[in-house]
């Protein structure tokens, strides 16, 4: 395989209920690649929680998933309100959310630190006022 | 065991059974989403008090063998409409989360 293949989502940002239809779609195709189901249950999280913070922080944005020979690679971009004090961002427990996600079990600080616990690399590129973009890779040799 | 198999053994009530014939292994008690979907392994029987369409979506990203909701939590019909079209297994036990966990103990 030396093309990369890249799949394209648009987040939708209105409903939070809805967040994890494309987790659940790039599931189904990484398992079509046959690719290993560690390798694709490690994307499908990260990509899940990086699609409910985006829906929740930053009333959507985009999703693209490419695949190449040695990695998948996430990259999630938003227009929403930046992210002030990434460090803060990334330790467990902290969190923005409001009542309703952590009603509904979310919000509990563990968003970014999930995404990072699993992946193999990962890049936060925020500005405040402008939007966010996160970048990870998961290796198939790691 | 499959998931069929603890089911019966347990009598627990049917939500959606996808999968009758998943192996289940291994077990993972929790109501925090994000802590479930960063914690729970591949297979685990999944106990949870929680019942809105997330759950149903961390159980597909997280491989998790079924969910069982205890206290004798239940789904409404559209959450266990998106459990059905997912292919989530969905157990109830009326009991509370720590007599389930017995239950099911020494059994997975």
């Amino acid at each position: 395989m030396n093309d990369e293949l890249v799949f394209h989502f648009d987040i939708d940002g209105e409903d939070f209920t809805t967040a994890g239809q494309a987790s659940v779609q790039i599931k189904k195709n990484l398992r079509q690649l046959g690719l290993s189901s560690e390798i694709i249950r490690r994307v499908s999280i990260a990509m899940y929680e990086g699609e409910i913070n985006m829906v929740v922080h930053a009333h959507g944005g985009e999703a693209d998933v490419k695949v190449s020979e040695d990695w998948v690679e996430i990259i999630l971009k938003d227009s929403g309100p930046g992210i002030e004090d990434i460090d803060k961002a990334m330790m467990e427990g902290f969190s923005t959310a409001n009542d309703e996600v952590r009603s509904l079990g979310f919000g509990a600080g563990m968003g970014l630190p999930n995404m990072k616990r699993y992946t193999d690399e990962m890049e936060i590129d925020s500005v405040v006022g402008q939007g966010t973009t996160v970048r990870m890779k998961v290796k198939f040799n790691q | 065991m499959t998931v069929k198999e603890l089911c019966d053994s347990c009598s627990f009530d049917i939500i959606n059974m996808a999968d009758p014939d998943r192996e289940v292994d291994g077990c993972y008690i929790g109501d925090l989403l994000s802590w479930v979907m960063g914690r729970a392994q591949e297979g685990n029987v999944w106990i949870t008090i929680m019942s809105n369409v997330s759950v149903i979506a961390v159980a597909a990203l997280s491989d998790v063998s079924c969910v069982i909701l205890s206290e004798g939590v239940s789904l409404d019909d559209e959450v266990r409409k998106t459990a059905e079209q997912k292919g989530i297994n969905v157990l109830s036990s009326k009991e509370n989360t720590y007599m389930t966990a017995l239950q099911i103990s020494g059994k997975i």
